[in-house]
C-alpha cells in the first residue's frame, strides 16, 4: 500500500511564461479553467498521497508507544535496525525476488509482444483482449486459483502422478519459487502491454533498411529493435517490478505466511507488531529504491532514442 | 570508374515471368525486364501498379508467387535480404534515429566486419561525395529533410553494391531541392558507375533520371524505352496517355492514317494494318492553328504560361477539347474559329 506510484502529474506546474502577453483576462480564465480540470486531481494526489506519505516520512524520526502509536521523541534507531541483517536481509532479499520476477517477465513477455505487434490487425486485438482478460477475475481468487493448482492433491501433482512422471506429490507450495510464479502470473500483462505498443510503433522498414544494411536478423535485433523499444523495456520493467516489490498478499498466499518478502513485513511491523516507526521507516526504503529506479528508467529512456520522434 | 560508351550492354539484373498476387489482386503479372549493367533505370507507373513490389522483390522484402530474377547471371531469389549486393534508398529515408548520421552509414560497412579505421575513412568519403562534410556527429532528426535524404543516399552507396535502388527519391523535396538533388543523383551515377533502378509514379522524375524507363499499370509492363521514344512513339494507349499531355483519337487504322467516323480520315504513321482498331496521338507541340486544316473547331480557353501558351479547342464530333501548345504568347481569343493541323509523321497510330 505504501508502494503507489508517486510520480507528479506532468504539467502540473508547466505554466507557460511567454512574456507580454496581450490577453491578460483570458489567460487568467484559462488558469481558472486549468485548475478547474486538475483540481480534483491535484486535491486527491495531496489528501490520500501526500498526506500520509508527509506522516510516514514523519514517524521515521520517532520512538514507538509502549502499546503501539507513537511517541515523540526523536531517534535514530529505526534507521540502525533497517541495516539489522534480520530485516535488511529481507529487503534484499525482496529485491532479488522483484528483480527476478521482472527478468523473467521481460523474456517472456518481449517474445509475445514481438508477435503480436506483428500479427494481422483482427488477430491483435483477440491477443491483447486475452492479455488483459485475467483482469476481469478478481486478484485475489486468481492467487487461490494457484493453491488449489500447486497444493499437494491439486492438478499438477495429480497430473504428474497420473502420468506416472512421480511417484510422491512434489512440494509445489510455499517457496520462492512459487511466489515468483505467483507474481510473474499477476504482472506480466503490465510487462506486455508496453512492450507492446514500443513494437507496434517501430517503423518496420526501419528492420527492413537494417537487413539491407547486410544485417542478420539477429544483429537487427540487438542494434535497431531492441535499442528503440528500450524506453517500452523499461516502462514494463518498472511497472512490474514496483508492484512485486511491495506485494504482500501473493507472498501471504503463496509463500506461506511468513515474512519472506517486505510487502509482509511492512505489514506485519503496522498491524502485528504495532511498530509503526519502524514500519514507516521500511515503507521510506521501499519507496527510496523505487524512486531511484524511475531515475534510472528516465535517464536511460532519455539517452536512448528520447529525441526519435519529437520532431517529425 | 571509366565508363565504357560503345560496350554492348550487359544485363546485370534478369527479371523473368514474375508474378505476385496479393489475395485477388495481381500486383505482379508476368513481369519481364532486363536491366542493363551502369544504367540508369526507372519503374514508371500510376500508384498500385506493381512497382514497388517488383522494387521489394529485388531487395528481398518480397518473394514472387512465380518467375526468376537473376543477378549477373545467378539466382538472386536464393538469397535472402541481407546477403543481396543490393542496396535500396527507402522513400521514408528510414534513418536509425538512435545513431549519429557517421553511425547510420557506417552501420552497413560495420556488417562486412571491415577494420574501424577503413569504415570511418570510407564514411568520411561518402559524406564528402554527398556534401555533408561536418554533419558526421549530428542525429537525423537535426536535419532538414534534403539532409536526411543525402545520408540515406550515402548509407545506400557506401557499401558499392551491384544495384542501387531508389524508392521515390525526389517525392519528398520541396521543388528546389528536388532540382539540385536530381542533378546530383545523375552526377553521382556517373560518379560511382552502380547501376541505378528508381521506382516513381512522378514521369518528369523519370524522364529526367532515366536513361531507360518501363512504364508498368496493373502489375503489367506496358513499354520499355529510352525517355524521347516512349514520349515520342508511345506503344500502347495507357503510355501514350500517361506519358505527357497528348491529343488521343479512337478510330480504325487506314493506310495514311485514322478513320474516325465522326471526323473523316486523321493523317499519321505506324504501320498498323487497315481495318485494326487503334488510337492516334498527337502531341499539343505537334498542332498547328491554321485558317483552315484537318480539323476545325472554337477556341475554349487560352492560357499563356511565360515560355508557352496552351489553348483549347472544342472540335465538334469529339468530347474533349483539342490541346494546342503554341510558342510565346499567341494572338488567338476564346471563341476564335480556328483549323488543326499536323503533319504526318508527328501523329503515332497505336494498337488499342
Amino acid at each position: 500500500m505504501t508502494t503507489e506510484h508517486d510520480i507528479a502529474p506532468p504539467g502540473a506546474a508547466a505554466r507557460p511564461t511567454t512574456g507580454r502577453a496581450p490577453r491578460r483576462p483570458r489567460a487568467l480564465g484559462g488558469a481558472a479553467a486549468r485548475l478547474a480540470f486538475l483540481g480534483p486531481g491535484i486535491g486527491y494526489l495531496i489528501v490520500l498521497l501526500i498526506v500520509p506519505l508527509a506522516l510516514i516520512v514523519g514517524y521515521t524520526v520517532f520512538r514507538r508507544g509502549r502499546f503501539g502509536g507513537v511517541v515523540y521523541e526523536a531517534t535514530t534507531e529505526n534507521f540502525t535496525r533497517l541495516f539489522d541483517p534480520l530485516y535488511f536481509d529481507i529487503v534484499v532479499s525482496s529485491v532479488r525476488t522483484a528483480t527476478l520476477t521482472t527478468l523473467i517477465a521481460l523474456l517472456i513477455g518481449y517474445p509475445t509482444a514481438y508477435v503480436i505487434a506483428g500479427l494481422p490487425r483482427k488477430w491483435k486485438t483477440i491477443a491483447l483482449v486475452a492479455i488483459v482478460l485475467p483482469f476481469w477475475t478478481n486478484f485475489l481468487i486468481r492467487v487461490y486459483a494457484w493453491v488449489i493448482l500447486l497444493s499437494g492433491p491439486g492438478l499438477v501433482n495429480e497430473t504428474l502422478t497420473g502420468a506416472g512422471l512421480i511417484d510422491e506429490p512434489l512440494q509445489l507450495l510455499y517457496n520462492q519459487g512459487t511466489i515468483v510464479t505467483g507474481l510473474l502470473y499477476s504482472y506480466l500483462p503490465l510487462m506486455v502491454l508496453p512492450l507492446y505498443a514500443a513494437i507496434e510503433r517501430l517503423d518496420p522498414q526501419l528492420r527492413e533498411a537494417s537487413a539491407n544494411l547486410g544485417a542478420r536478423p539477429v544483429r537487427t535485433f540487438w542494434s535497431v529493435t531492441l535499442p528503440l523499444t528500450l524506453p517500452g523495456v523499461l516502462t514494463g520493467c518498472v511497472f512490474v517490478f514496483v508492484p512485486c516489490l511491495g506485494n504482500f498478499v501473493i507472498p501471504e498466499i503463496l509463500g506461506g505466511g511468513r515474512s519472506i518478502m517486505v510487502g509482509n513485513l511492512i505489514r506485519d511491523q503496522f498491524l502485528k507488531a504495532r511498530d509503526w516507526p519502524f514500519g514507516s521507516t521500511l515503507a521510506l526504503a521501499v519507496i527510496a529504491v523505487l524512486v531511484l529506479l524511475l531515475f534510472v528508467q528516465a535517464w536511460a529512456a532519455r539517452i536512448n532514442g528520447g529525441a526519435e520522434d519529437r520532431r517529425a | 570508374m571509366s565508363a565504357v560508351p560503345d560496350a554492348p550492354p550487359r544485363t546485370l539484373v534478369g527479371i523473368e515471368g514474375v508474378s505476385r498476387r496479393f489475395g485477388e489482386v495481381a500486383a505482379l503479372d508476368d513481369v519481364s525486364l532486363d536491366i542493363r549493367q551502369g544504367e540508369f533505370f526507372a519503374l514508371l507507373g500510376p500508384s498500385g501498379c506493381g512497382k514497388t513490389t517488383l522494387l521489394r522483390i529485388l531487395a528481398g522484402f518480397e518473394a514472387p508467387d512465380a518467375g526468376r530474377v537473376t543477378l549477373d547471371g545467378a539466382d538472386l531469389l536464393a538469397l535472402p535480404a541481407h546477403r543481396r549486393p543490393v542496396n535500396l534508398m527507402f522513400q521514408s529515408y528510414a534513418l536509425f534515429p538512435h545513431m549519429t548520421v557517421a553511425g547510420n552509414i557506417a552501420y552497413g560497412l560495420e556488417r562486412e566486419r571491415l577494420p574501424r579505421a577503413e569504415v570511418r575513412a570510407k564514411v568520411e568519403e561518402v559524406l564528402a561525395t554527398v556534401g555533408l562534410s561536418g554533419q558526421a556527429g549530428r542525429r537525423p532528426h537535426q536535419l532538414s529533410g534534403g539532409q536526411r535524404q543525402r545520408v540515406a543516399l550515402a548509407r545506400a552507396i557506401v557499401k558499392r553494391p551491384r544495384l542501387l535502388l531508389l524508392d521515390e527519391p525526389l517525392s519528398a523535396l520541396d521543388k528546389k531541392v528536388r532540382a539540385e538533388m536530381q542533378l546530383e543523383l545523375k552526377r553521382l551515377q556517373h560518379e560511382v558507375g552502380i547501376t541505378f533502378v528508381v521506382v516513381t509514379h512522378d514521369q518528369e522524375e523519370a524522364m529526367s533520371l532515366a536513361d531507360r524507363i518501363a512504364v508498368m499499370e496493373a502489375g503489367r509492363v506496358q513499354q520499355v524505352d529510352q525517355p524521347v521514344r516512349l514520349y515520342e512513339r508511345p506503344a500502347t494507349p495507357f503510355v501514350a496517355g500517361f506519358i505527357g499531355a497528348n491529343n488521343l483519337f479512337e478510330g480504325t487504322a487506314a493506310g495514311d492514317g485514322l478513320v474516325v467516323p465522326a471526323l473523316g480520315t486523321l493523317p499519321g504513321g505506324g504501320g498498323l494494318a487497315a481495318g485494326t482498331p487503334a488510337l492516334l496521338g498527337v502531341r499539343p507541340e505537334s498542332v498547328r492553328l491554321g485558317e483552315a486544316g484537318i480539323l476545325t473547331g472554337t477556341v475554349a480557353d487560352v492560357s499563356f504560361y511565360g515560355g508557352v501558351s496552351h489553348i483549347a479547342v472544342r472540335v465538334p464530333g469529339h468530347d474533349r477539347p483539342i490541346l494546342v501548345a503554341a510558342q510565346g504568347a499567341t494572338r488567338v481569343r476564346p471563341g476564335a474559329e480556328v483549323g488543326l493541323g499536323w503533319s504526318a509523321a508527328d501523329a503515332v497510330l497505336i494498337a488499342r
